[in-house]
């Protein structure tokens, strides 16, 4: 038996791992143009729950994303097999791919591949099966109930519809994913896919999906849209759910440069996670070691940021971490800080992909994107950017994500030119 | 510096048995684990029977609030867990808990949480909209599972990178590439890696009736999944989970752990065919084989045991023997090939952790499990596929694959760190 040699760092290891195309689907807007110039009005989208009657429930607002027909973007025979929210992944990824001038089909089927994040499937899907399941039956289920609902289903629908044969993945990790998964997307890149579709498009509009989420106890109770999310305030009192999110097409800089992309937003430079100590524990949380962490990994120090996406939680206690760990590695009113996701109610595996868009649009025209009805509690040193979008030059952006019981990661997302520079 | 991963704990909690004694005997004296349903009544199904796990959680450490709060996944996940932590003789809060990561594996996350949930809520389906007053706080741990990714964070105090990952079948396999991928770029020293489900369930076996992928042998429970044998007429559901400490290999040697094999290559690939049928000619998991080998610098013929994806429909048997063929050629028909899931049924995500920690075990003992049930070969199945009986064999590289709806494949090479790393 020969003894292999050891493995040895390749240049794909180090490849850099641009975003070329963005496919957006939010409640603030369907297409990343129609999404950005809400964003930038600061035109929210939280409003009473329109598909189910919400009203008897303690919790009635959400994020929908209005307007979204199906058949308009999807062959006719995958509608019954599939969750709203994989006919929406489904779409964004068509947009992505025509936003980066991809035509699938040209390409290497080997060297393109598909991570999303997750957290619930195809939900709703998967209410009404079960629905059927008690109420009528067992035989009554669905033939496409075994591959609707999982939480591979967009990942495995969109490598099907693309021609896409490369690596896979699907990250869980509540709120955090959409992070988790673009920065697993970039270690395939640097592992040698020449592209990966990533991101994730999320959420559960139906009254199993609404009563599974306010379970946690961290939904807003109001019954005000403008008054609902609230982070960073002193009426801080949870969050508003909602649905969609955002799909990027992740490339290796080289071929994306060798195919003549029509554009690089960005690069995604720098990554990291962390999991809070366990409660009671005594210990720090997690996020300002992740924050350090990604600074470091993507090379530069706080001064380079120009500006934070915040997680923007919207309670007083996670605000108030949050807080904490910016106004610690940045100082107080250090860097300019935005929660567009106050227009959109937070999109769970969406919303962090959502955030990166967002933050590659910054990059892109120069400006910061408001965060909108907070009024900035007194006691938290931030440079919160309320109200109105400001202009700026945006070349490093940092990206803030955490999920339930835990999960803290965060993007640097930088200009071409920056990392050029 | 090249940072390599060492397997130094294994902890199993499958069906047949609570720990990796009982895990190790039972595929070793090819006993099988599966049997008539009796989770939940299962006469108004096609297919009745499962593996199942005889799990008693009380019994195994865990307190009331932790059952209460956790789905039965996330209790498989955390007994097998600490079992590995356990055996690892890894002091986490002596370490460094920030370097400490977890990446765990799932199909279904919390199914059977969330159907009895449901149940509930919905008054068992009357409600469309279905009544909150009546959901347990916990519902919202069930509704994400990355709930048991903090499970076992909680339980080993690892304060480093964790999620879940959630690739089907495959989930088990990927959730370990996962956590070998952290290691290596230096994001973690040591992640506590595996993969649990928990699907035994109502909607599990009303959704695999309803496109007839489960076994229709309910008068012969005990000999319900054949893989590779001509009578096999599908998969029969099982339940488990497998965690290991990974570790990167400098730091389990400081220690002085115990190594029992090093993970040398891992990757997965899509069909991008259908979301459940498979091409006969299993060029993707071929793919997928032939990447990881090139990342564990290893050539095909050095693989000594194969532990296959084996779940006993037809067109999975034939689409990974052909895969076999395809990436080894001629060294595939000298190669011993079996399938656990013969003995253990198919736990869906868990699966593929629990068939690595057949195959670390087969690297360990010596010996490679067999493939129960097999008694007239499919024709269109040529391979050694280790019939009935356990075998005497030291294989130092073992290919272990997975093979899942979304048209998953994935592939992992372990090998004896003592013969093949020095």
């Amino acid at each position: 038996m020969t003894a292999p040699a050891p493995l040895t760092a390749t240049p794909a290891r180090t490849a850099t791992a641009v975003v070329t195309g963005i496919g957006v689907i939010a409640p603030t807007g369907t297409g990343t143009e129609a999404y950005w110039s809400a964003t930038l009005d600061g035109r929210g989208a939280i409003a009473a729950i329109g598909r189910f009657d919400a009203s008897g429930y303690p919790a009635t607002l959400a994020g929908e994303v209005p307007g979204f027909a199906a058949s308009e973007h999807l062959p006719g025979r995958l509608i019954p097999q599939t969750d709203r929210t994989t006919q929406m992944s489904l779409a964004a990824t068509s947009w992505a791919l025509a936003d980066a001038e991809i035509t699938p089909s040209e390409l290497d089927e080997f060297g393109m591949g598909v991570v999303t994040a997750a957290t619930a499937g195809g939900f709703e899907f998967g209410h009404y099966e079960l629905e059927k399941l008690c109420g009528r039956g067992n035989k009554h289920v669905s033939a496409y109930q075994s591959i609707a609902w999982f939480y591979a289903v967009n990942t495995g629908q969109i490598s099907i519809h693309n021609g896409m044969r490369g690596p896979s993945g699907v990250l869980v990790s509540d709120h955090a994913g959409g992070l988790d998964a673009v920065a697993h997307a970039r270690r395939q890149i640097r592992k040698g896919s020449d592209l990966i579709v990533s991101g994730g498009v999320d959420g559960a509009v139906c009254s199993w999906g609404l009563v599974a989420q306010w379970a946690a106890g961290t939904l807003s109770e109001s019954r005000d849209p403008s008054g609902a999310y609230l982070p960073f305030d002193l009426a801080a009192s949870g969050y508003v759910p909602g649905e969609g999110g955002a799909i990027l097409i992740v490339e290796n800089a080289a071929s994306a440069v060798r195919r003549r992309a029509p554009r690089i937003y960005g690069v995604i430079a720098g990554y990291a996670s962390t999991f809070d100590p366990r409660e009671g524990s005594g210990r720090a949380p997690g996020l300002r070691r992740a924050i350090e962490l990604g600074l470091a990994d993507a090379g530069i120090g706080p001064g380079d940021v120009d500006v934070v996406f915040a997680d923007a939680f919207g309670t007083p206690e996670l605000d108030r971490i949050e807080v904490d760990a910016i106004a610690c590695v940045f100082a107080a009113y250090g860097v300019p800080v935005t929660a567009p996701k106050t227009m959109t109610g937070r999109l769970f595996g969406g919303g962090a992909a959502l955030d990166i868009a967002a933050a590659l649009l910054s990059i892109r025209d120069g400006v910061i994107p408001p965060t909108v009805n907070v009024d900035l509690a007194p006691g938290y040193p931030i440079d919160l950017v309320a109200g109105s979008a400001r202009t700026a030059t945006v070349r490093t952006a940092l990206v803030l994500a955490r999920g339930h019981r835990g999960f803290n990661s965060v993007a640097v997302i930088r200009s071409p030119e920056a990392i050029a520079a | 510096m090249t940072r390599r991963v060492a397997i130094t704990g294994i902890g199993v909690v499958a069906p047949g048995g609570v720990g990796v004694k009982e895990f190790w005997s039972l595929l070793t004296d090819g006993r099988t684990a599966t049997r008539r349903i009796t989770l939940f009544d299962p006469s108004p199904f096609r297919s009745q029977v499962a593996a199942e796990v005889d799990f008693e959680p009380a019994a195994l450490g865990l307190g009331p609030q932790e059952i209460r709060r956790m789905d039965r996944a996330a209790q498989l996940a955390v007994v097998a867990a600490r079992e590995a932590v356990a055996g690892s003789g890894l002091d986490v809060a002596g370490t460094r808990p920030h370097r400490v990561g977890v990446s765990l594996g799932s199909a279904v996350g919390a199914t059977i949480g969330l159907e009895d949930e449901y149940r509930v809520v919905s008054d068992n389906g009357k409600l469309r909209l279905v009544d909150h007053r009546y959901a347990q706080p916990h519902l919202y741990d069930y509704y994400v599972p990355s709930s048991f990714a903090a499970e076992v964070a909680w339980t080993v105090g690892a304060e480093g990178p964790a999620t879940v990952v959630s690739t089907g079948c495959t989930s088990g396999i990927d959730s370990v590439g996962y956590g070998c991928e952290l290691i290596r770029e230096g994001s973690a020293d040591v992640m506590i890696a595996g993969a649990t489900d928990a699907p035994i369930s109502p909607m599990s076996a009303a959704a695999f009736d309803a496109i007839k992928a489960t076994t229709p042998h309910n008068d012969d429970p005990e000999h319900a999944s054949r893989p590779f044998d001509a009578r096999r007429k599908g998969f029969v559901l099982g339940e488990g989970a497998a965690v290991f400490v990974l570790e990167e290999i400098e730091h389990a040697k400081k220690r002085g752990a115990h190594v029992y094999a090093e993970i040398v290559g891992f990757a997965s690939r899509c069909n991008a065919f259908h979301m459940t049928g498979l091409r006969a000619d299993g060029r993707e998991m071929a793919e997928a084989i032939r990447i990881a080998l090139r990342e564990a610098r290893l050539d095909g013929t050095e693989i000594g045991y194969i532990n296959a994806h084996g779940s006993g429909t037809k067109q999975n048997d034939r689409h990974e023997t052909a895969a076999f063929k395809r990436s080894l050629g001629e060294h595939a028909y000298r190669t011993p090939v079996s399938s656990i899931k013969s003995m253990v049924g198919h736990s869906l995500g868990a699966i593929g952790s629990i068939e690595i920690a057949a195959s670390a075990l087969a690297i360990e003992h010596g010996v490679v499990p067999p493939t129960a049930n097999l008694h007239n070969p499919d024709p269109e199945c040529d391979l050694d596929y280790v019939p009935l009986v356990a075998r005497e064999h030291r294989p130092h590289v073992v290919l272990t694959v997975g093979s899942g709806f979304g048209g998953f494949q994935s592939a992992m090479l372990l090998a004896d760190h003592e013969r093949v790393r020095r």
